[in-house]
């Protein structure tokens, strides 16, 4: 910037401060709605009842509006809890079945291959939307209904399209004579695969994970439908409740609380693995 | 996501190809490769119990009078039918096709423009990104409730903060009539998610060989000239996948109406799968919600096989 400035100083200082202020409010723009959540979290229930006109706190910062959160239908912490449990059990999951099946696509010759690789892909053309009604009846007929357990399978499934796609790519990008001299050495396939690939692949997991996360944790109207115990509610849905009136009049200071507990875990993991989402997102975009 | 599967489309076909030759070439099939079955066993029997087995469950319970409680009887097509005469229904679908292109457009119209503005290389370029980009990861649940608070007549910010400085006489109350109200979530949905076009747009222009854009400049094409018979071409590919994932996920909007508007005012905002929400898990025909079901879901495969054209012949009509 500074080189610019030399041939034509103030109309190249002048484009810059322009550009940045540009960049700078648009910036704000996009950012002022989360911060102003979190921000008037902090308030007394008192005043986050008034409209947030400052966005800060001025009577005191209390953390009132999460505790008076947990005291709605099964406590916020125990939707919580919901949440953590389903995210962190579909990412696990998908991880390990997509490690798999990526390894199996791009590493062995059977019968009916690519016929299976096709069905998994083709159901990212459907929309789960439509076979909610089924999905129900049979997580009934397999005693799974208002379980975490059943809710975390369908979240599963509904991941494996896009990473089995990444991680059959992560497999394909490694060289062939890396594991043709550990099968030499007579390493079996398992052991193969733990050993060598995993670290090899190791990004591909990450986005894998990522995805997953930030996808099931949320998710809305498959844990509206399938989750119709108070006790099972996730934190969408919980919240959603609250927002509604469910429990009494709206209470607007306990929505900013949830809404923020609902944010900063994606937000946090966005901000560290970034370059894992941008990754997906053209490897899924650009090809 | 929808790109995915037409890529693995093609990669599959030419695979297959590839496997058929070697088999040929080949005298005998090696079984240890058989193994592989057992690594995509487990996401086979996932993908098959809770994807493929629902799919033909809703086909079949399509063809049912099915109530929550009590046994159901066959009745052959008489709930597609009941659709052709549903009138809810069919707003329903008119107000969603009515949304997505209002959407589809307003996303663009925000998304380009960053698109360019932060394609280029310039400090602090990746802090816009990001920036522009944080609402795409927060949910679409948490942004209609975020909005919802944002948007209160009362506890909110937009009407109070209008009233304060004098813009309205009294609060207004957007969320209470149609135009306001869709037009609120018009907005907050261009704030969720023009962050993610943006990306798409951007991978699509920085694909442009920049020698190209400099002969350009040499013989004299001004910047709009430069976008039009440049930009825009080279960009197709990019500019239809982009369109594509908009529309398909436009048309399965429920979230952001069910949180803050639940349908109203009026059910004026009732969506296609809020409507097949409705009659499948509130009035419980579950016969009924899936032959809607069958409807939605045969427009969305007609909607990604016309995007399979589109992104197979990129230079086509």
């Amino acid at each position: 910037m500074a080189a610019t400035t030399t041939t034509a100083p103030d109309r190249s200082l002048g484009r810059f401060i322009g550009e940045h202020s540009v960049g700078l409010f648009l910036s704000a723009i996009f950012i002022a709605p989360i911060f102003w959540t979190v921000l008037s979290s902090l308030k007394l229930p008192s005043e986050a009842r008034q409209p947030p006109l400052p966005p800060w706190p001025t009577t005191g910062v209390s953390v009132d509006n999460y505790v008076s959160l947990d005291s709605y239908g099964g406590g916020l912490w125990h939707s919580a809890q919901n949440s953590i449990f389903v995210s962190v059990s579909s990412v696990v999951l998908t991880a390990v079945i997509s490690l798999l099946a990526g390894y199996g696509f791009s590493r062995f010759r059977f019968p009916l291959k690519n016929l299976f690789f096709v069905m998994i892909l083709s159901t990212i053309m459907i929309p789960f939307q439509s076979i909610l009604t089924p999905i129900f009846l049979l997580l009934a007929t397999f005693k799974l209904q208002n379980t975490l357990s059943g809710l975390v399978l369908v979240y599963v499934t509904l991941q494996l399209p896009f990473s089995i796609f990444m991680m059959r790519n992560a497999f394909d990008a490694v060289p062939k004579e890396i594991e043709e001299a550990a099968r030499i050495d007579g390493a079996r396939s398992m052991a193969l695969l733990t050993r060598i690939m995993l670290p090899l692949v190791w990004p591909g997991i990450v986005t894998v994970a990522l995805f997953a996360f930030l996808n099931t944790w949320n998710e809305f109207i498959a844990a509206l439908v399938l989750m119709t115990d108070q006790e099972k509610f996730t934190l969408p849905i919980m919240m959603t409740a609250v927002q509604s009136g469910r429990f009494g009049a709206v209470n607007w200071g306990a929505v900013q609380a949830g809404v923020t507990v609902m944010m900063i875990p994606c937000l946090i993991l966005f901000l560290l693995l970034q370059r894992f989402y941008i990754r997906g997102l053209t490897a899924g975009a650009v090809k | 996501m929808s790109s995915i599967s037409a890529k693995s489309d093609k990669d599959a076909g030419a695979q297959a190809g590839a496997a058929a030759l070697g088999r040929h070439a080949r005298p005998r099939i090696d079984r240890s490769q058989w193994i592989g079955l057992l690594y995509i066993a487990p996401a086979i029997a996932l993908v098959f119990v809770f994807f493929v087995v629902p799919l033909v469950m809703t086909a079949w319970m399509s063809l049912h009078n099915w109530p929550l409680m009590g046994g159901h009887t066959f009745i052959g097509l008489d709930n597609y039918v009941a659709i052709t005469k549903d009138t809810r229904f069919w707003n329903a679908l008119k107000f969603t096709l009515y949304y997505t292109v209002i959407v589809t457009i307003a996303i663009f119209a925000v998304a380009f423009p960053l698109a360019l503005f932060v394609e280029k290389p310039r400090p602090l370029n990746g802090l816009y990104r990001t920036a522009f980009f944080m609402p795409v990861v927060v949910g679409f649940a948490s942004a209609s409730l975020l909005w919802a608070w944002l948007l209160n007549v009362d506890a909110g910010l937009f009407s109070p903060a209008a009233f304060r400085l004098g813009l309205t006489e009294k609060k207004f109350n957007l969320l209470a009539t149609f135009d306001p109200a869709f037009w609120s979530i018009i907005v907050m949905v261009v704030w969720k998610a023009s962050g993610f076009t943006m990306i798409i747009l951007m991978t699509g222009l920085q694909s442009i060989p920049g020698d190209l854009m400099e002969a350009a400049k040499i013989d004299g094409a001004s910047g709009w000239q430069r976008f039009t018979s440049i930009t825009l071409p080279l960009m197709r590919r990019t500019l239809a996948l982009a369109l594509i994932l908009s529309v398909s996920g436009s048309i399965l909007a429920f979230d952001q109406f069910y949180i803050m508007l639940r349908g109203g005012p009026r059910n004026s905002t009732i969506t296609a799968v809020y409507w097949i929400f409705t009659q499948s898990f509130v009035s419980f025909k579950l016969g009924y919600g899936a032959a809607l079901s069958i409807v939605l879901l045969v427009i969305l495969v007609v909607i990604s096989l016309v995007q399979l054209r589109l992104l197979r012949n990129p230079e086509g009509t």
